[in-house]
């Protein structure tokens, strides 16, 4: 069972409290109903699946309950980092990383 | 007597404790603190079990959790029988009783051997070739055949007695061994203060120590050094101690999962103790120190019960004082089996010979060997074994070839060498080096934060094992944050050691194809079939491995893999690295299903969750069905009545004067903040912004998709206040969704959104009369119509409580549901029930609530919709804002597969045969005299007699549906083929005029 750092309760906890949501930085157009069928289908239904560093949304769910972001290597299944939803896709990661 | 075999004086068992047990209906005596194995031995029985596939006679080949061969039924009583037991690692209590399984009608007997002379056709891949035609017969005949022929055991047929229990834990350092290493690893890592959980899977520690009688440490028999170390650390208030404790799995980030057998070895557990502990470890370093394995010798006819590794007949002396022969044979290409001969002869039990591989070693043991008067053979093969039932001989020759000699013997001890325990290494996710000098694979990378010592790491000799145990001990501590160790270091005073051995096969197995010179004893692989998986083609040791089904029985190949590969590798004519190694998976060990699910079985397996009306429906013996985690009234019979004709009843009565209905189980969820009305805007495709305070709407929640999520009456308190409800099962799921929403993409709005669902009792009153049941109880609301209408909300008090009243329906009669605080939900139900009582009111269940909504055609998210249904789709799109410019899922409503022609359309169906109940479920198709497979246009989603219609109704998602009216469809059926003509979804009072009646 994976440790998750939870960035708003700045703990690590078990993953049985937390829930997966898909992959992150995936922005909802603000004129969502003017989106080209292209670009809908990019928003809804393309994911990256990548081999490696990935980019996902968490859920604290039995927790503090927030939603939050996550960097994971999809080999190794290790946490590189997380932080808060809102915050920018970080342009550094810690730790050698593949 | 504690049998035959026992050696006075040798081993560390008192002779006083004697425990009775049986095997396979004999009697016998056997020792406390004896295994199955070593009381069986201590009686002379080698013979225990049958073979997988062949059927062939099996004895012990080892004294411990590798035995592929010892697996025994062990019964308590008619509910505790436990199958594939190891014989070797049960320990005996008084009064155990086992049996011997994979046989009929007897052990020394079995019909089922005659696979073994059969054995031509029954080689590598057999499954795969043998059994394909027909067809049909896979499921009737071959299946159900093989899986009686190839049994491991019986289970039990009657519901586990015995309690788990499950714990999870924390520590600094987990070490995992507690032989010399692992004990000397915690010592290290104790002494700092750091907490430390040492586990080990016997009943004793000492892990080799145990046997190796040449060692000695701090001035003690190394035994004796291990018990006095393990005294120390259970005196230790930051040390945990678990014997009889195998860690079967490592996880991710240092998370280990152990299994404590706690009661398995009592005759009477008691029922305060659990029969088994799943531990769940998390740890900041882990010690491997889990030892090595030895191999067999793999040689014609090695699976003779008598036949065992030279170090399990070491334990079965030194520690059980069991002799495992009177005439023992040793063939060996290691060390290691001289130190057994020695220790027999020593106890009086002749050798008949050592045979060893090896053309010219030299050393310490061969040397005492030869002093003691053994016969030692080097340069030599033994080529076959002989007997059956028990061995009886052995045949050696020269290993290029020469003159044969056959030498009597009762038992034969093998030795090729020692294969390093990296299960649990490799589990964490490590990756094996191969070392080509000494021909093992060890640690190689480490993937997570821990450390191999001892033989595990493929370390040599005890005094390098203490030096590098101890140092791991102590940086582990450290690494997780302790200080530096104070103790001092045991020191070794004398050791044994021995060099490498072989791999693969020896001289006496094969070439000739019909030789069973067995690599993997539990599922009967010889080397010849992992030769003929190569032959047949496969390349990778993972095909092999399939094919032959090497290393995939319960025991995971602990004896047989690295001989597998080798043999494998000899075939292919490349190096072992290059053939690559099968990969280590959980459990190490099998794990009962009682210790993973624990206390998670019967009523706590998953919460059950009940209304504050429950009692008063159980009172009243209502029938109850589960929805989700909730229990709900189905329906309340009468005396005398089936479900069919309470529900019936219950219908009517709503229709006729009224009833009440439990519905609290309905998800609510209160969304408030000054931006509420624009996140409902956002969140479902009804306009909110407009709506007035007190008044309701039927509100739906798409996917970004456009399908449709769920659907529940909405009512807006105030300016900045919704009571939003959703279907009873999709409650958490809609919360979560709108949380995700609030939180991610619209965390502009000031919104706060809070679950209510188990904060209120709702109580439907719906019927003509509902408003007389409810009037006289309700305080400041004013009831009439023009104050109250059809979808608006009220709060105020009712029997004195705070209540939010709805007026509305989902029976498509003037109807009410009250909201109380669920403290006082049955309180105010009574009140309801006894004023309901004046007006002819009856309580109705779920069922009459389905078939109620579904005379009005109203529909249910989740059996009228599946998630790929459109608001219009389901004649929704009314409740569709067309003038809002967003709303989750209304990009997905304009995709091209969603507004395309043809789509599938709820529509209602009557069968011609207005008495004929359609299955809900059953496909629906244009002509019903086309050739199978029939093109399917739809099928039945909801399907009920209707008393208040006098027929049946349905509803169904049709293609083309709303263009079919009157249409006349088929449904067939194995019975026969059932018309049904397309019609609307309303079938009762389609104007909807009893809504105000």
């Amino acid at each position: 069972m994976l440790l998750i750092r939870c960035p708003y309760c700045e703990e690590e906890r078990p993953e049985l409290e937390f829930r997966n949501a898909g992959e992150a930085h995936i922005a909802r157009s603000a004129n969502m109903a003017g989106e080209s069928d292209d670009d809908f289908e990019k928003f809804f239904f393309i994911r990256s699946n990548p081999k490696g560093i990935i980019y996902e949304r968490w859920r604290h769910i039995h927790g503090c309950a927030r939603f939050f972001n996550a960097v994971r290597d999809t080999v190794t299944d290790k946490f590189v980092m997380t932080y808060k939803a809102g915050e920018p896709k970080p342009s550094k990661l810690p730790g050698a990383v593949k | 007597m504690s049998g035959a075999f026992r050696i006075p004086r040798a081993g560390r068992l008192s002779q006083a404790k004697t425990a009775r047990f049986s095997f396979d209906g004999q009697s016998y005596t056997g020792i406390e603190g004896d295994t199955l194995a070593s009381a069986l031995l201590a009686n002379g029985v080698h013979l225990v079990g049958r073979s997988f596939k062949y059927h062939r006679p099996r004895g012990f080949l080892s004294a411990g959790a590798e035995e592929p061969n010892a697996l025994v039924q062990v019964e308590r009583d008619a509910a505790r029988k436990a199958p594939n037991i190891r014989a070797t690692v049960q320990e005996l209590y008084d009064g155990l009783v086992a049996q011997s399984q994979n046989r009929w009608p007897s052990l020394a007997f079995d019909i089922g051997a005659v696979n073994d002379i059969a054995s031509p056709l029954f080689s590598a891949g057999f499954y795969y070739k043998t059994f394909m035609w027909p067809k049909a017969a896979w499921k009737s005949l071959y299946e159900p055949k093989i899986r009686a022929a190839a049994g491991l055991g019986v289970s039990p047929d009657k519901p586990d007695p015995d309690h788990y229990s499950s714990r999870y834990a924390h520590c600094d350092v987990l070490v995992l061994g507690g032989g010399a290493a692992g004990i000397t690893a915690a010592l290290a890592a104790a002494e700092t203060g750091a907490r430390v959980i040492l586990a080990d899977e016997q009943a004793d520690f000492g892990g080799s120590l145990r046997f190796e009688t040449g060692a000695k440490i701090d001035g003690q028999d190394g035994y004796g050094w291990a018990q006095a170390a393990i005294a120390k650390l259970k005196g230790m208030d930051n040390v945990r101690v678990l014997s009889r404790t195998t860690a079967f799995g490592y996880y991710a980030q240092n998370f280990v999962g152990l299994v404590e057998r706690v009661s398995d070895h009592l005759q009477s557990p008691g029922h305060d103790l659990p029969r088994e502990r799943l531990w769940q470890v998390r740890a900041k370093r882990v010690v491997l120190a889990t030892g090595s394995i030895e191999r067999h010798m793999v040689f014609a006819d090695n699976d003779r019960p008598g036949i065992m590794l030279a170090s399990a007949a070491r334990i079965y002396l030194n520690h059980y004082g069991v002799a495992v022969g009177k005439n023992v044979g040793v063939y060996t290409a290691n060390d290691s089996a001289y130190a057994a001969a020695i220790d027999l002869k020593k106890a009086g039990v002749n050798i008949a010979a050592i045979v060893d591989l090896r053309d010219h070693p030299t050393g310490p043991v061969i040397d005492e060997a030869r002093a003691l008067g053994i016969e030692v053979n080097f340069g030599r093969a033994v080529i076959r074994a002989g007997g059956k039932l028990r061995v009886t001989s052995m045949t050696v020759q020269p290993k290029n070839g020469g003159g044969e000699r056959t030498i009597p013997v009762d038992a034969i001890l093998m030795s090729a060498g020692w294969t390093p325990s990296v299960h649990l290494f490799s589990q964490s996710r490590g990756k094996v080096a191969f070392n080509d000098e000494t021909k093992r694979f060890v640690p190689g990378i480490y993937a997570q934060d821990c450390i191999s010592v001892g033989a595990c790491n493929g370390t040599d000799g005890l005094s390098a094992s203490i030096d590098e145990a101890y140092a791991a001990g102590a940086k582990a501590a450290k690494d997780a944050g302790a200080k530096t160790a104070k103790g001092t270091k045991p020191k070794v005073d004398a050791s044994e050691s021995w060099s490498r051995g072989m791999l693969g096969a020896a001289p006496g197995a094969g070439p000739d194809k019909t030789v069973k010179a067995f690599v993997d004893f539990q599922n009967d692989v010889a080397a010849k079939d992992i030769r003929q998986a190569v032959h047949e083609g496969m390349r990778s040791i993972e095909h092999v491995k399939r094919f032959t089904t090497n290393g995939m029985a319960t025991d995971q190949g602990k004896t047989s893999n690295m001989h597998g590969l080798a043999i494998a590798a000899e075939t292919l004519g490349k190096p072992i690295p290059e053939v690559g190694l099968t990969t280590f998976r959980a459990p190490y060990t099998p794990v009962t299903f009682g210790a993973i699910v624990s206390h998670a079985r019967g009523p706590l397996f998953d919460p059950t969750r009940k209304t504050a009306i429950h009692p008063w429906a159980e009172a009243q013996g209502a029938v109850f069905e589960d929805v989700g985690q909730w229990k709900r009234a189905w329906y309340f019979p009468k005396a005398g009545e089936d479900m069919h004709k309470a529900v019936d009843r219950e219908c009517v009565a709503v229709r006729t004067n009224a009833g009440l209905f439990d519905a609290s189980t309905l998800g609510k969820i209160e969304v408030v903040g000054p931006d509420a009305a624009k996140f409902m805007e956002l969140l479902y495709t009804n306009p909110w912004e407009k709506l007035e305070p007190g008044r309701c709407r039927y509100g739906i929640m798409l996917r970004e998709d456009g399908f449709i999520y769920d659907d529940g009456v909405v009512g807006r308190l105030a300016p900045d206040r919704f009571h939003v409800t959703t279907t009873t099962g999709g409650a958490p799921r809609v919360m979560n969704h709108m949380e995700d929403y609030l939180q991610t993409e619209f965390p502009h709005l000031n919104v706060w959104l809070t679950s209510i669902t188990e904060q209120w009792a709702v109580i439907a009153v719906q019927g003509p009369k509902s408003r007389d049941i409810i009037a006289p109880l309700v305080e400041g609301i004013d009831m009439s119509d023009e104050a109250l209408p059809h979808m608006s909300v009220r709060e105020g008090k009712i029997c004195g409580v705070p209540t939010r009243l709805f007026r509305m329906s989902f029976t498509g009669e003037r109807g009410f549901e009250v909201n109380v605080p669920a403290d006082y939900g049955q309180t105010v139900w009574e009140a309801l029930w006894a004023e309901g009582q004046k007006h002819g009111a009856t309580a109705y269940g779920t069922e009459a609530m389905h078939v109620l909504r579904a005379e009005k055609g109203y529909i249910i998210v989740g059996q009228d919709t599946d998630g790929t249904v459109t608001p219009n789709d389901a004649g929704l799109d009314w409740a569709v804002g067309k003038k809002k410019t967003d709303f989750v899922g209304i990009r997905g409503l304009t995709r091209p597969d969603l507004v395309a022609k043809g789509r599938k359309q709820l529509v209602g169906l009557k069968t011609k045969d207005p008495k004929v109940v359609l299955e809900e479920g059953a496909q629906i198709v244009a002509d019903p005299k086309q050739a199978i497979p029939m093109k399917m246009i739809g099928h039945v989603t909801s399907s009920y007699w209707s008393q208040n219609c006098g027929r049946s109704i349905a509803l169904a998602l049709v293609a083309g549906g709303r263009d079919r009216m009157g249409e006349t469809l088929y449904v067939p059926m194995p019975n026969g083929v059932i018309e049904v003509e397309v019609t609307g979804m309303v079938f009762f009072d389609e104007t909807g005029g009893r809504l105000n009646d």
